[in-house]
């Protein structure tokens, strides 16, 4: 399977093409080309995801991790080495089908978004950058690697939330997500360090990669150190995954162009923070059970927070943000519920480790159907023109093909049988209601939440008052709404897939089962709360909305300005790191350091300005100078 | 020898003092080689009186005719060029290489 290094090796070589002779290039030439490239891209995941789950199965019913392709890159000591390589297990090869086809879309799509732009051909190279970085970060054979192309999806983020770089709000928001991310990877850096440190590798193989929980084997001071080591990890993939407290960057990463938005910031970087977690996965679950259910905990309140926000937005983008940060902080949960209950038997997969799977399950569908939305926002967008909900309403009959797809995709979010979603979120609940009932309850009071505020964006956009548009809105042209066909169509079917059989917690297959109790209670929550939303939303008139509005002021502003997290780290990174530490240190550096070599500066020219005399340019006085020197020097010798 | 000595001498403090009080580049070269000429004296005189075996002091004058001889040339090549570029060889008038 040697041909995988070309999924990663395509885009790079386009990215450099792109980015080197783009100018030279047509618009549209660029943009076939990079569509080009990502065809073949997706056409070899799927072959290598089809050779892969073909293949026969290990001894333990698990799928190998095989790695088809490795170079040392950096050699330290014989054990510890940086290498460059290619890992195929079940959890990155499900990644490169999810990223590759997700951003083949939103490729296709962006023919149509983004025609006429400035910059188009750099937008393309941006693009291939990071698809390039983020096949590049799944299929990491070594956290190291992981690590740099985890960094790489950064910068390639950063480059494309600020597309547009004549706008201030994109450039301010480009650097919000990129110093909040890389704050985050500080704790990832050291986690990897010590991880290093005490286990002597750093390869994700030799820890129990795909193979169960065989390989992982450590004794000593490692084994103290890793729960600390894991949980720094964590806060890395906080800051990617955008888990409370680190979640300010998302929201405004919308400044992006959507599809942008679509690709990055819903479907695929943001999720890395999950697959690392999912990566790890081994040596949590042995070792640091306990960590593992702190990232549960972050993520409950994550989810309960985004969506309480994602309520009351008006900004289509931000709902659908706020949604995101939400969904992923499912995912979070899911994985974070997961217990050493029963682990190396058969029963592990359907109790202590649901949840891996549950949340692999719901990464990907949910990467199809938020895609999707976002993709059926950038359509809303590219007609009228605005983010704002106010200006929307009505458009379902301008709009028909992105009317259903949105339609779908929300119905799937919410978890209606028989959408996707229902399947994903339905296991994240049966893991939750088997870790403990009150997370249960709680992920199934957002999981309404979720259906709530998805069908008040829905009816808000499609539905109620026409607003007044200064010309007639219409669909998207065909680039566009293909892959809007196309994600929907994936959305709908991609609950029947046996997900467990390729994905679990110990790799081996089994057949989840619905909990019919767990599905009847998440079902009747999800048809209560698109009621609710149906009933305050549908008409043209909102008087329940308005008064609950009026009635919870304090609430709804709060929730409005995103309860002012953005305004407390304004407050502590300007007042108090700048101002009370940052300010001293510098006046410090001012006139302290600065003030003693300016002094030395200083007096040496003093001194130099009062000897400068002696230096007169006559020749004669020289030589006097010097022959009364040479008789004081003799006669102070004579007298010795 | 003390006669070789007093002679030397006598051209070494003219030397010097023509060398410290003459305003003519000229004159302060000839100063200079009023003072060459009379450690060449002394050598040769050291040499005859006290060490008549020996054949260093003779060499030595010797080596000092010939680097007078080449200080001389260049000196006066220098002496030329500042004239002229600066029409003049008046030691007052020279004061461009200061601080």
């Amino acid at each position: 399977m040697e041909y995988t290094i070309f999924i990663v090796l395509l885009p790079m070589l386009m990215f450099l093409f792109l980015g080197l002779a783009g100018n030279k290039l047509k618009p549209i030439t660029a943009g076939i080309l990079g569509c080009t490239s990502l065809a073949a891209v997706t056409v070899l995941s799927y072959a290598t995801a089809w050779q892969y789950f073909t293949m026969p199965r290990t001894a333990g019913g698990a799928y190998g991790a095989t790695t088809v392709f490795n170079v040392q890159w950096l050699h330290f000591t014989e054990s510890l080495h940086i290498d460059l390589g290619i890992l195929l297990d079940p959890i990155s090869v499900m990644m490169l089908v999810v990223i590759s086809t997700v951003s083949f879309m939103v490729h296709i799509y962006s023919l149509g978004y983004m025609h006429g732009e400035k910059g188009f051909q750099r937008y393309y190279a941006f693009l291939s950058l990071f698809t390039m970085s983020m096949l590049g970060l799944v299929v990491a054979t070594n956290i190291f690697q992981m690590y740099l192309f985890w960094e790489l999806v950064g910068v390639s983020s950063y480059l494309l939330i600020g597309f547009y770089y004549q706008r201030p709000a994109s450039v301010s928001a480009s650097k919000k997500a990129f110093i909040v991310t890389r704050f985050a990877d500080l704790g990832f850096l050291i986690g990897i360090l010590i991880f290093g440190y005490y286990e002597g590798t750093f390869d994700f193989a030799s820890v129990g990669a795909g193979t169960g929980f065989a390989g992982v084997d450590i004794m000593g001071a490692g084994r103290v150190m890793l729960p600390l080591a894991l949980g720094l990890m964590f806060i890395g993939g906080a800051g990617k995954s955008a888990m409370f407290p680190l979640h300010i960057w998302l929201p405004d990463a919308m400044e992006g162009p959507t599809p942008v938005s679509a690709l990055i910031h819903a479907a695929t970087m943001v999720v890395a923070g999950v697959y690392l977690v999912a990566r790890m996965f081994p040596l949590f679950i042995v070792y640091a059970p306990n960590v593992l259910h702190i990232v549960a905990y972050v993520g409950v309140f994550t989810a309960f927070f985004a969506a309480s926000i994602a309520c009351v937005q008006t900004d289509i983008k931000r709902v659908l943000a706020f949604s995101t940060i939400s969904q992923i902080a499912f995912m979070m949960v899911a994985v974070g519920v997961c217990t050493p209950d029963g682990i190396g038997t058969e029963a592990f997969n359907e109790a202590g480790g649901l949840g891996f799977m549950a949340s692999m399950f719901h990464l990907f569908t949910h990467a199809m159907f938020k895609a999707c939305l976002f993709l059926c926002a950038g359509a809303i967008i590219h007609t009228i023109g605005s983010n704002e909900m106010t200006l929307m309403g009505g458009l379902r009959k301008y709009m028909p093909i992105t009317h259903i797809a949105f339609l779908i995709c929300c119905l799937s979010i919410s978890g209606i049988f028989p959408l996707s979603g229902f399947f994903s979120k339905d296991e994240i609940l049966s893991a939750c209601f088997h870790f403990s009932p009150a997370i249960g309850w709680m992920m199934t009071l957002i999981a309404g939440m979720t259906a709530f505020y998805m069908f008040r964006l829905y009816y808000g956009i499609f539905w109620g008052k026409e607003a007044q548009h200064e010309h007639t809105p219409h669909e998207a042209p065909a680039t566009m709404t293909v892959p809007l066909i196309i994600l929907s169509t994936i959305t709908v079917f991609a609950g029947f897939i046996p997900f467990g059989h390729f994905v679990s917690a110990d790799g081996t297959a089994f057949t989840s089962h619905i909990e019919m109790s767990t599905a009847v209670i998440s079902l009747t929550v999800a048809v209560v709360s698109i009621a609710i939303a149906t009933f305050m939303y549908r008409k043209d008139k909102q008087p329940l909305a308005d008064a609950l509005e009026k009635d919870c002021k304090g609430l709804h502003t709060a929730a409005y300005h995103r309860f002012y997290i953005d305004e407390i780290y304004q407050f502590v990174t300007h007042r108090i790191i700048f101002g009370c530490i940052s300010r001293p240190i510098a006046w410090f550096d001012r006139n302290v350091v600065d003030g003693f070599f300016n002094f030395l500066a200083w007096s040496t020219q003093e001194c130099s300005w009062s000897i400068q005399g002696f230096q007169s340019g006559r020749v004669q006085q020289y030589t006097y100078v010097f022959l009364v020197g040479a008789l004081a020097i003799i006669v102070f010798a004579l007298m010795l | 020898m003390e006669y070789y000595l007093i002679v030397s001498t006598v051209m070494l403090i003219a030397g010097i003092y023509g060398f410290l009080v003459r305003k003519n580049l000229l004159a302060m070269l000839i100063s200079i080689e009023l003072v060459l000429n009379a450690t060449d004296i002394n050598f040769a005189a050291f040499n005859r009186f006290l060490y008549p075996d020996h054949l260093e002091g003779h060499f030595f004058t010797l080596f000092g005719i010939a680097i007078a001889a080449a200080e001389t040339a260049v000196a006066i090549a220098i002496i030329i060029n500042i004239y002229r570029n600066m029409r003049s060889i008046e030691t007052k008038d020279i004061e461009d290489m200061k601080h």
